[in-house]
């Protein structure tokens, strides 16, 4: 055997081979990369596709009389279905037609009050029905760019995304390495410690680079989601809320000794914010007493900021409160995972 | 000669259970030393508490010269490890993995001369997943040594492997303690004890229960050579001691073990005692650590 040479100059930097390594690793798992990429497109295509805009449905009239058919008939507003009286209330009882017209006089209408499509049909009919009178008024379509469903739901994706990214591609990773003893192994090593958590939050900072052009692209062009706010600013919130999320994954990992455990813990960390945090549907639908609670989530925080950025195209100062709550976040989280952290 | 390695009166207790019990070594500079024991022995607790990676209870550890609560990172930058099991990335190829070790330490071998070292050359683009056992332990063993390390600790580094995979290893060992390093390993292997080790430290229930170089713990038998057989009628143990040259004599498995000094003249003796009783079978070998670990405990090593 030769004699070995010792070199002293270091050609690699640690940060970038560990970096290196996470980023081979990820791209070398295929499901690991559909999950990240893939997935959030399908789920947007699908739900874009489910709450598509389409034009306004007829209102289902039942009517006893052919006058009144001929009347509401010519209306584009109402599809008709004339039928004997105790036909057309089991009709409306069963929910067939939104609305029962008797001819009168004075003309009847029989409507279930707890249905919003019956009250609507109520409406529309006595309006064709009695045409009104002065004052005039007019009536003015609206259907703007942001107020479609598909315009909410991708910002709201786009947290989703990287909240379920950071905690995986963080959390799960980690314990994965406590349990094969490889954390012990680098640990036997002189490696900086802090170097090695710098690792993953590099690796989520270059990730969202790759994912945000994937998402927002898309969104693009198959949706025409445009961004109304400023194009960095929103790149810096992306890049907080990953920092923010990282730090709760690696809390989550700090002590877990098996991979069911961080499952776990991850998907209880997640669950209140999918639910909670306006993902899919807005928190205004939650009761006023859960308000608070909701507000201090880090992904209702995300969320919110990037919305405003996109949507209504906010500047810096108005999202300050979002971007500092997940700030701290970021910062707690990272401080409490290196105190109790288990390297060995 | 210097001691690389030193510990005095080592401790660790789980809860009611004493791993390690009172526990003194020292391992001198260029020498491959041994600890060799069964399985529960408390050989890893001990060497992770001399790799600094598990707090002893009680007791000093000496590495280098340096301790661990004070010296962590100046101690890391001179020593190589392998632990018992690490399962490195299944998706970094093998020169990957060498990189990313070879990058924590601030000095080194170029990786070409560590893939040489060990014969991997020829797989330096396969994934870990893709590697022999033989293989993946000589790549755990190759990160051990990317920082050409002054002390490299080894804990069972064959354990499992092909007898062809086991004699490889044991080449690499043998290169790295031929310049002057040196070496600290556990096996539960005797042959791989004698073959590397200058000197072993049997270790049982957290005690070292013996201590010297194979040579000499084989000769604390009383001889170097070993007599099995088995009677159809059974003897006590005892009744083969008068024999001539016969130092030891125990009960194995299904009849009687004796140590013997001379065999031309204990062999003819034990026959004429064992013939009118009935032998079913005799053998003999040259005694083993595992000899001296029988005659020790009572138990075999890998029971």
């Amino acid at each position: 055997m030769n004699a070995p040479t010792t070199t002293s100059a270091p050609s690699f930097s640690p940060l970038r081979e560990l970096t290196l390594a996470r980023l081979r690793i990820f791209f070398r798992e295929p499901g690991a990369v559909f999950w990240t990429f893939g997935f959030p497109l399908l789920l947007s295509i699908a739900l874009g596709i489910a709450f598509r805009n389409r034009p306004a449905e007829p209102s289902i009239v039942a009517v006893v009389s052919p006058e009144i058919q001929a009347k509401l008939g010519s209306n584009a507003q109402f599809r008709t279905r004339l039928l004997d009286h105790p036909g057309a209330r089991e009709a409306l009882r069963t929910g067939k037609v939104d609305l029962v017209v008797l001819a009168g006089p004075p003309i009847a209408y029989l409507y279930d009050p707890a249905r919003p499509e019956s009250r609507l049909a109520r409406a529309l009919a006595d309006a064709a029905l009695h045409p009104p009178g002065p004052p005039e008024t007019v009536d003015t379509p609206v259907t703007e760019p942001g107020s479609r469903y598909i315009d909410f739901l991708i910002p709201g994706l786009l947290g989703m995304q990287l909240m379920s990214a950071g905690m995986w591609g963080v959390g799960y990773v980690v314990v994965e390495m406590r349990t094969k003893k490889l954390l012990k192994r680098l640990v036997a090593t002189p490696m900086s410690r802090g170097q090695f958590l710098w690792s993953f939050v590099v690796m989520r900072a270059i990730f969202l680079l790759m994912e945000l052009p994937v998402l927002l692209g898309f969104a693009w062009l198959v949706f025409g989601v445009g961004i109304t706010g400023s194009l960095p600013l929103l790149v810096g919130i992306s890049l907080l809320g990953a920092l923010a999320f990282a730090g709760i994954g690696l809390l989550v990992a700090s002590r877990a000794q098996n991979t069911q455990t961080v499952s776990g813990l991850i998907n209880l960390v997640m669950l209140p914010m999918f639910v909670g945090s306006g993902v899919f549907f807005s928190t205004a639908r939650f009761p006023e007493s859960v308000q608070p609670v909701l507000r201090i989530l880090p992904l209702t925080a995300l969320n919110d900021a990037l919305r405003a950025v996109m949507i209504d195209g906010a500047g810096p100062r108005a999202v300050a409160a979002p971007l500092a709550l997940l700030a701290g976040t970021a910062a707690v989280s990272f401080f409490a995972a290196l105190r109790v952290f288990r390297w060995k | 000669m210097t001691a690389a390695l030193r510990c005095d009166k080592l401790v660790k207790k789980y809860g009611q259970l004493t791993a390690v019990d009172e526990l003194d070594l020292e391992v001198r500079a260029g020498e491959c030393f041994g600890l060799l024991g069964p399985n529960g022995a408390g050989k890893t607790t001990t060497v992770e508490i001399l790799e600094g990676l598990n707090e002893p209870t009680a007791g000093t550890v000496e590495v280098l010269g340096l301790r661990w609560d004070r010296d962590e990172r100046a101690l890391r930058q001179r020593l190589g490890v392998s632990l018992q099991e690490t399962h490195l990335p299944d998706r970094l190829t093998v020169e990957e993995n060498l990189r990313m070790f070879r990058s924590f330490y601030s000095k080194g071998q170029p990786i070409p001369e560590v893939l040489e070292t060990v014969e991997l050359q020829d797989k330096r683009s396969s994934w870990t997943e893709r590697l022999s056992g033989g293989q993946k332990q000589r790549l755990a063993v190759a990160c051990a040594l990317v920082s050409d390390p002054e002390l490299l600790f080894l804990d069972e580094p064959t354990t499992g492997l092909d007898p062809q995979s086991r004699r490889q290893l044991w080449d690499v060992i043998l290169a790295f303690k031929a310049r002057g390093r040196t070496v600290l390993l556990t096996t539960h292997y005797m042959d791989e004890a004698e073959r590397l080790c200058d000197r072993v430290a049997v270790i049982d229930k957290g005690k070292v229960i013996a201590l010297g170089t194979p040579k000499e713990l084989i000769a604390s038998l009383g001889g170097d050579q070993v007599v099995e057989f088995a009677t159809r009628e059974p003897l006590a143990a005892d009744e083969w001691r008068g024999l001539p040259t016969v130092r030891a004599a125990r009960r194995s498995a299904d009849g009687i073990a004796l140590t013997v000094e001379q065999l031309h003249l204990a062999l003819p003796a034990i026959l004429a005692r064992a013939e009118p009783l009935g032998l079913t079978r005799l053998s003999t070998h040259q005694a083993t650590l595992e000899d001296v670990f029988v005659h020790l405990t009572g138990r075999h090593l890998r029971e």
